[in-house]
């Protein structure tokens, strides 16, 4: 195999001891950075990329990509301890996560972040290996239509899988894709929405801003309200028991993570999707295909190891494009590609029959930077639960002002702050309310996407709107969404004759998302 | 809130009679360094020309250690690069942000009130021209510019061509190529010209006015071809593509990749910056790369630079106003 000679040739570039020196230092610096809410892989690569001038490209890369899986690993801790998601990427990761960590079994949620992820990021990287070059004309096949029809399908699998309060997702959806439409339209240049004239709303609502705020003030003000009379924090504790028995309970998840690696790795190669929409859809396949749907959301761990395989493997998938299009999928790695420019590589169709030393170098480096993080990761697990035993007191302090500078830290805008803050008492009003906040955070990391490749879409078909069903691709995405919003409603008829059935979520409006948080 | 810029402006006033009068400007660049990472907006999304080149400008500048401090690239290409111009304005007397321009400098104040007025910036420098040329997919039947036109004619409107904001440089080419023949595209805005090519070998869209390092990678893959050069002279990487102004058609058009800073940028940090890329367009790296992408490397900097872009300004506002009257 030809594949497997290059790939050899790759690895004996990788196991260097300078290499897997890097390899180490770069999973480990990616760890932390990628824990601290604010701090994403995107500030870590760009610390560090003057770094790789002075070691050879072959290392450079092999740092950056070490780097890039660290934070991959890093986003699952603020999560899972927190309950704020360090990046768009774990929001998923909250849902299960947090719950768990509120029980008592931070450490197993841990355990299971980081074996999913290894098992994510390995299948991705074998994918990536076997049909880098094939799968780049998939990636291709994606015009603005099937990009739409993708996120449609994104939120379908949130409306619809859900066991929830369906009217209160909705709501939710709409809210977040208000939000979303504020600040400079993308395809005219008009403000909207930025009340009168206020400068800060120009560059829209980011993400971050919104999960902080939601998240991490209102999970705090929330906590405050429900400990007043005993602090309900339970002191984790990690012991190597634990962690066999953790390790077990994922070997009973296969099916689940094989799912959520094969679903991140297709949703992560399309150049607009990416990591986030991977994760949300795989925690929502998860959900619907799993024997106790109504578990999900209050501390089920496979809610934790859904999201994380496939956000490592979305994350090996938006490497495709890059490399076999020049189109950087993420901020991460429209950094690794401005690196890749400076190094004289040109990314696109010729890279890999140019600069196959280069190419395989990067890809044998992926192995061996997820094998480095799941050791490092779990190694530092005691660690990172040691913090939850703080007093919550002090805990609440520290998150608190982790908020507050994970928010203005990345646009060094004081508005951000008084956005975070307001986002806090209204994240807590709404879970006080009973209203579910995931989706009213997906639709503001999808919405923009949704609006702008259906106006694309619009603008190129005369105003067709038929032009959705038209193409393959885009029409499979819709009838799939058009299944996943009808499903719950077929379900509920179901429900009255068939009590048992397996795969209808029970409806209950009210307990799965509250106790989730 | 008036005095106080009254103020700050007497204090720069001041600040520049004494660097008159004390030492030369060299001197004092040698005196200021920026003091934490210094921000470098990008008027474009990723992985656009714009994007490219200015990564490429960060990789360099760290690289050769012509900056003491990191640079850090910032995506900020909402809205025709409204986003950034708004930004920058908000950046006033900051001396750790500059801007990576390109055309929409001046067409997005322009077009749309957006509080922002290009003379009050401080340019740096104008480190090259980009150019533009027309493309297709390799496996349309289009080889010539006569082709073309024939082509678009015959979709009656439909014929899709994508390039970035409406408004923006890639849609000023396509309205002069529609004036010059009467033709009629469906122009399909994208959010970079990375996203353009994809959707061209795609199949997506019929064609793209992009700069020829965007559509790079692909043409040596023989994805797409190039039909003609909207430059006064043939491009050395492609020897065999007609200009169109030698087909007698005068549709010339160029693209500046400048850098600005906002408006109070301390002189001593406008000085250090100049000289950085000075020293920047002075190194091998670069050279190459402006030859091998088509680029002119062709370098003016400060009075010189604040003329050109008003310049340009008011040519663009009559391009701008003869295509509202067209259309």
């Amino acid at each position: 195999m030809d594949t497997l000679a290059l790939l050899a040739d790759g690895f004996a570039t990788s196991l260097l001891p300078l290499n897997l020196m890097i390899v180490i230092l770069g999973v480990t610096a990616g760890l932390f950075i990628g824990a601290m809410p604010g701090l994403g892989s995107v500030n870590g690569v760009a610390i560090v990329l003057p770094l790789t001038f002075i070691v050879p490209p072959s290392s450079a890369i092999i740092l950056l990509a070490a780097i890039y899986y660290g934070a991959m690993y890093g986003g699952a801790v603020s999560s899972v301890l927190l309950g704020i998601p360090g990046a768009s990427t774990a929001v998923a990761t909250t849902f299960d996560g947090r719950p768990m960590a509120q029980q008592g079994k931070a450490g197993l949620a841990l355990i299971a972040a980081a074996t999913a992820s290894f098992v994510g990021g390995t299948i991705s990287v074998v994918l990536f290996t076997m049909f880098a070059a094939p799968l780049a004309d998939v990636a291709l096949a994606f015009g603005p239509a099937e990009e739409f029809a993708l996120v449609l399908l994104a939120f379908t699998t949130f409306v619809g899988l859900g066991g929830d309060d369906v009217p209160k997702t909705i709501v939710m959806i709409c809210l977040g894709l208000v939000l979303s439409t504020v600040g400079l339209d993308l395809i005219s240049g008009q403000p909207r929405l930025i009340f009168g004239d206020l400068p800060g709303f120009y560059s829209g609502i980011s993400f971050l801003v919104l999960a902080i705020g939601a998240y991490g003030v209102g999970e705090i003000l929330y906590t405050i309200e429900k400990s007043r009379t005993s602090p309900t924090v339970t002191p984790a504790k990690i012991t190597f028991k634990e962690l066999g028995a953790g390790l077990r309970a994922m070997n009973r998840m296969w099916k689940t993570m094989s799912l959520g690696s094969f679903l991140g790795f297709f949703v992560g190669m399309l150049p607009a999707a990416g990591a986030t929409p991977a994760a949300l859809m795989a925690y929502g396949v998860a959900r619907q295909t799993s024997k106790q749907p109504e578990t999900f959301g209050t501390g089920n761990i496979e809610g934790v190891a859904a999201p994380e395989t496939a956000n490592n493997a979305a994350s090996t998938g938006s490497l495709l494009p890059m490399l076999t299009l020049g189109i950087p999928g993420s901020p991460t790695t429209a950094l690794l590609l401005g690196g890749m420019v400076m190094w004289g590589l040109v990314p696109g169709p010729m890279l890999f029959i140019e600069q196959p030393d280069f190419v395989w170098g990067l890809i044998s480096s992926l192995y061996t930077a997820n094998f480095a993080a799941v050791v490092i990761n779990i190694a530092l697990i005691p660690l990172f639960v040691w913090a939850l035993r703080m007093p919550f007191a002090v805990l609440c302090a520290i998150v608190m002002v982790l908020c507050i500078v994970g928010g203005f830290a990345p646009s060094q805008k004081l508005h951000d702050v008084w956005l975070i803050i307001a986002f806090g008492v209204g994240g807590y009003l709404l879970r006080k309310a009973d209203y579910p906040l995931a989706p009213l955070v997906l639709a503001l990391v999808l919405g923009p996407l949704m609006e702008k490749s259906f106006r694309q879409t619009l603008i190129a078909e005369q105003g067709n709107v038929l032009a959705f069903f038209e193409r393959p691709l885009s029409a499979t995405f819709l009838c799939l969404a058009i299944v996943f919003f009808i499903w719950p409603l077929v379900g509920l008829l179901f429900t009255r004759d068939h009590k048992d059935h397996p795969h209808v979520p029970s409806k209950r409006p009210k307990f799965a998302r509250t106790k989730k948080t | 809130m008036s005095k106080f810029n009254f103020t700050r402006r007497a204090a720069m006033a001041l600040t520049a009679t004494a660097m008159v009068l004390g030492s030369s400007v060299a001197a004092l660049a040698e005196d200021w360094k920026p003091q934490k990472p210094v921000e470098m907006v990008i008027m474009a999304g990723q992985g656009g020309g714009a994007d490219r080149i200015a990564r490429l400008f960060q990789s360099i500048i760290q690289k050769e250690n012509l900056s003491n401090m990191p640079i850090l690239p910032v995506n900020k290409g909402g809205g025709s690069g409204a986003e950034a111009l708004r930004y920058l304005k908000d950046k006033e007397g900051d001396a750790h942000v500059i801007m990576a321009t390109l055309n929409s400098y001046y067409t997005t104040p322009l077009r749309t009130d957006i509080g922002v007025d290009i003379a009050e910036f401080q340019p740096l420098a104008r480190m090259a021209m980009d150019t533009f040329v027309l493309w297709v997919n390799a496996d349309s039947d289009i080889q010539t510019l006569d082709d073309y036109v024939a082509a678009v004619q015959a979709a009656g409107g439909e014929w899709k061509m994508g390039g970035t904001g409406t408004g923006q440089e890639d849609s000023l080419v396509t309205a002069m190529l529609e004036k010059e023949f009467g033709i009629k595209h469906t122009y399909v805005p994208f959010k970079g010209g990375g996203t353009v090519a994809k959707n061209l070998v795609g199949g997506h869209i019929d064609a793209t006015v992009n700069n020829p390092a965007e559509q790079m990678g692909f043409w040596q893959a023989g994805k797409v071809r190039p039909i003609v050069a909207f430059t006064p002279e043939r491009l050395a990487v492609f020897p065999d593509v007609p200009t169109a102004s030698e087909m007698g058609h005068d549709i010339v058009y160029w693209m500046q990749r400048s850098f600005v800073a906002p408006k109070g940028m301390p002189a001593e940090a406008v000085a250090y910056y100049t000289e950085m890329f000075e020293q920047l367009a002075a190194t091998e790296e670069w050279q190459t790369y402006a030859s091998e992408k088509a680029l002119v490397a062709d370098m003016i900097t400060g009075d010189e630079l604040q003329a050109y872009f008003l310049e340009e300004r008011s040519k663009h506002d009559t391009i701008l106003n003869s295509m509202a009257e067209s259309s």
